[in-house]
């Protein structure tokens, strides 16, 4: 059997520009129920349709895991990626019909932890927004550091400094302010567990440092949705299906498998889930990995790729789909 | 008549050097010489954030060898009881980034781990290394009662008087081997007693 | 029309039976006649009605009488059902998801009626009304999964989701094929299977373990497991062993039929909302060989299935010492002839 998630339909009843670069969307179910509940760091996958082309990226639900009337997401422009955050920006209006997954959570809270620490870079901010709310609603000891471009940039930031008062600390990268991460993380309580979301680089610095300074991998959780990144097109032959696809310059591999009628399991889209790991049945060329499930050992053996975000330049490739 | 072994029969490993400021050994009897065999290993300065707790035993040995290594601390106690409200209080205060190294019998690192769970820990964090006797803990499934220092196999509940099994089934939580009734569908069998964990 | 509940017991006097009806829908587990292990898992979906897949939880004529065993078995061991402190939140998904299936399947039997997070259950079955405060576990008697799994057929484990494995931090567990969940509260997937054999080898663990910690909101799977019981006893726990164990020596050519019962756990598994933890129901149907073989076709299956067992499993299964009489006695009614495909009586 395969895995994978049902479908909501949904319509969008609120679109909210936040600041600059980040607009807020809130979907409610199109026959008025409730929507399912969630745990917080949960994302759900939005299916844009943009005229002839469907794209599918990941979301992390924002609003409070307490409300089910409405899901909220959002969502930071990107002016030079594939187009997805631009779709959600300039053609998303209220009233809109949409369809959107069940929530799924690959970021979720351990609860066991005595106190969560939560380390938030720009847009990261939106798994926090969620699990702040189910934390608090139960007396959970929580403090949330998020680091910002700029203050009129710091999305939600007087919202939370509003809900939680000193439990939240900002920095702002044009006032030179820095988390000082190693005293952060030297003096934490026993059984804290450390989160993560933000950009790649901010990922890498607070694991690197948190492994150094002997934290434990199982106590350091992060999340980051590696958004599939356009590159040269490539041919693709796909030895179960017997087809031959082409993957066009703005499209993922996992994109032109479905556009071609196959249909791997998915949860993410994002590199991080592993359900469309595909093995590789022979290559002639270099593989151009960009997943986080994938380990190294498997990355450099060329025998499996996520087509999600994975792109391929030589001259052929053969899958097992 | 020792059962197969199985998944959760705890595999000890060789303690090694984690990274870290911060890291608390402790040892019972031979697990000594598992820290001295460690020390090698570790880069300089390493035991200066470090405390070992040790419990020398009867035969009391060891003990030079581990002053040796010029710990931050050495705490020596004369049973795991005693050195019980030391351990809990240092864990209290502990920050994330302390390291726990257990070397030893099975009942010492079962019972160390089943403490450093209750303050947070995760036990796949723990560097464990068993050295010295295989004498096991035993909880009886039946009255719960837990028997010490078991040898034998089957062997006997010192509470509740029933023959044992004693399986690899192992519980981090108790810290404990299950024992099972060996001839509860038949009490006229009675499987004689063999030594299994010297 | 609702269910008529029997009044009957699982202990001393046996008064346990089935209904011609339930002997039909009995969920007979074996599809061919041998049997090994092998990721049998498959969507929990809606099945015919009649069946016991009519609901995805399933309350038979047997509800009550279970209730009470396991109110017996809970007085006189509370150790049968646990919960670490952080499975609380789980507990309270679990109560949703119990009694909205219950109401929803058996109307006559149970009302949930929700105001925000007031709410008030009836269950008239057990003569039970309450209403209290969701997610607050001082407005209940006993903490949620306590409360709700009292009165739920079938074992219950929730297993925490955490660095890709899945842990048995909590659980209600009274009517076990031998297994305690004092004793392995806190393992992983790996270690509490640790005593099953052959199936680690075959890797059967890990590929479910993949598929489980994968299951998604909304989509529940199921699968069926199978072990025999001496005498229609539910809580066949290690904690009472030296006291069924003895039963099985008291299997004679003449019982058999009264005495010996299939014991069928359909096991399913869900994804609970807030926690993000796995439910996992182990619900318990029992069926005496007189009532088995009144369906021909079972009783040729059973007998080759038996015969046919590789030795380890039986010993696992505790069938080694009554095996014999037990196929000798299936023998006389297996004619060889073949035996048509599924699970279902012909």
């Amino acid at each position: 059997m395969s895995t994978g998630t049902t479908k909501l339909d949904v319509v969008v009843s609120d679109v909210v520009p936040v600041n600059d670069l980040v607009t807020r969307f809130h979907f409610r179910r199109r026959d008025g129920e409730l929507l399912p509940t969630f745990s917080g760091g949960a994302h759900v996958v939005v299916e844009m349709r943009d005229s002839d082309r469907t794209r599918l990226n990941p979301y992390s639900l924002m609003g409070s895991p307490l409300d089910t009337r409405e899901y909220t997401i959002s969502v930071r422009r990107d002016d030079v990626g594939r187009g997805g955050s631009l779709f959600m920006h300039r053609q998303v209006k209220p009233g809109l019909e949409m369809v959107i997954s069940y929530p799924v959570n690959l970021f979720s809270l351990d609860l066991r932890a005595k106190k969560h620490l939560m380390l938030a870079g720009g847009i990261g901010i939106t798994p926090f927004m969620a699990q702040t709310s189910q934390l608090a609603a139960a007396g959970g000891n929580f403090e949330l550091h998020y680091t910002c471009r700029t203050a009129s940039l710091g999305t939600y930031a007087d919202v939370l400094q509003q809900r939680y008062g000193s439990r939240v600390k900002l920095y702002h990268d044009d006032r030179e302010e820095r988390i000082d991460l190693d005293r952060l993380l030297s003096s934490q309580p026993l059984g804290t567990h450390l989160y993560v979301c933000g950009p790649a680089g901010m990922i890498n610095w607070v694991r690197d440092r948190a492994a150094a300074l002997g934290w434990p991998s199982e106590t350091v959780h992060f999340e980051h949705f590696a958004a599939p990144q356009p590159g040269a097109p490539f041919d693709v032959t796909l030895a179960v299906s017997g087809k031959t696809i082409r993957v066009g310059e703005q499209q993922s591999l996992l994109e032109a498998m479905e556009a071609a009628g196959v249909d791997p399991p998915y949860l993410c889209r994002g590199g991080v889930c592993g359900q469309c790991e595909t093995n590789v049945i022979s290559s002639d060329g270099k593989f151009i990995h960009n997943d986080h499930w994938l380990s190294e050992e498997d990355h450099r053996s060329g025998c499996k790729i996520m087509p999600c975000v994975s792109r391929f330049d030589g001259k052929s490739l053969v899958l097992e789909r | 008549m020792a059962a197969k072994t199985i998944i959760s029969r705890p595999i000890y490993g060789t303690l090694s050097p984690q990274p870290g400021r911060h890291h608390l050994f402790i040892a019972d009897a031979e697990g000594a010489l598992a820290i001295t065999d460690m020390a090698g290993k570790a880069p300089s300065g390493f035991f200066d954030g470090a405390e070992i707790d040790f419990i020398p035993g009867p035969e009391n040995r060891h003990l030079a060898a581990l002053e040796a290594l010029k710990p931050a601390q050495l705490h020596v106690a004369p049973s795991f009881a005693s050195l019980l409200p030391r351990l809990k209080q240092t864990l209290t205060n502990a920050h994330m980034g302390l390291r726990l190294y257990l070397a030893g019998t099975e009942g010492l690192i079962g019972q160390a781990m089943q403490v450093a769970l209750e303050a947070g820990m995760d036990h796949t964090s723990m560097q464990t290394e068993h050295r010295g006797s295989l004498a096991r803990r035993m909880q009886c499934v039946h009255c719960k009662g837990i028997t010490e220092n078991v040898t034998t196999q089957p062997a006997l509940c010192a509470h509740c008087g029933l023959l044992l099994l004693v399986r690899d089934h192992y519980s981090r939580r108790l810290a404990a081997f299950q024992g099972v009734c060996i001839n509860a569908e038949d009490r006229s069998e009675n499987p004689p007693m063999e030594e299994a964990f010297p | 029309m609702g269910i008529t509940f029997r009044k009957e017991t699982f202990r001393d006097d046996y008064t346990f039976r089935n209904s011609p009806e339930h002997i039909r829908r009995f969920p007979f587990p074996f599809n061919e006649d041998a049997y090994m292990y092998a990721v049998n898992i498959e969507p929990h979906v809606v099945g015919p009605k009649g069946s016991v897949l009519e609901n995805l939880i399933d309350v038979d004529e047997h509800y009550v009488a279970e209730m009470q065993d396991r109110a017996l078995v809970l007085a006189e061991d509370p150790l049968r059902c646990q919960s670490l402190p952080h499975m609380t939140l789980a507990g309270w998904d679990l109560l949703e998801l119990l009694m909205e299936q219950q109401a929803l399947g058996y109307p006559e039997h149970f009302t949930l009626e929700r105001d925000g997070d007031r709410w008030r259950w009836i269950n008239r079955p057990l003569g039970i009304d309450d209403t209290f405060t969701f997610g607050d576990t001082s407005t209940l008697p006993y903490g949620p999964m306590e409360y709700i799994t009292r009165q739920s057929q079938g074992d219950f484990c929730i297993l925490d989701q955490r660095d890709g494995n899945l842990w048995m931090d909590a659980g209600m567990v009274t009517t076990q094929a031998d297994w305690s969940l004092d004793f392995d509260i806190g393992m992983n997937f790996f270690e509490w299977h640790a005593p099953v054999p052959l199936a680690h080898e075959k890797g059967i663990f890990t590929r479910a373990l993949k598929f489980l910690t994968n299951i998604q909101q909304g989509k529940p799977a199921r699968r069926l497991n199978w072990t025999m019981t001496i005498n229609p006893r539910l809580d066949t726990s290690p904690e009472n062993y030296h006291k069924w164990g003895p039963d099985r020596a008291t299997v004679t050519p003449e019982n058999v039929g009264e005495k010996v019962h299939l014991r069928v756990e359909l096991q399913s598994f869900w994804r609970l909302p807030r926690s993000n933890a796995i439910v996992f129901p182990i619900r318990c149907y029992l069926i005496k060989m007189d009532e088995l073989v009144t369906q021909p076709k079972w009783a040729r299956r059973l007998h080759r299935v038996i015969r046919d067992l590789p030795e380890e499993l039986a010993t696992y299964k505790g069938l080694t010492r009554y095996r014999p009489t037990l196929v000798e006695w299936l023998s006389k009614l297996d004619d060889g002839s073949p035996t048509s495909p599924g699970f279902g009586p012909d």
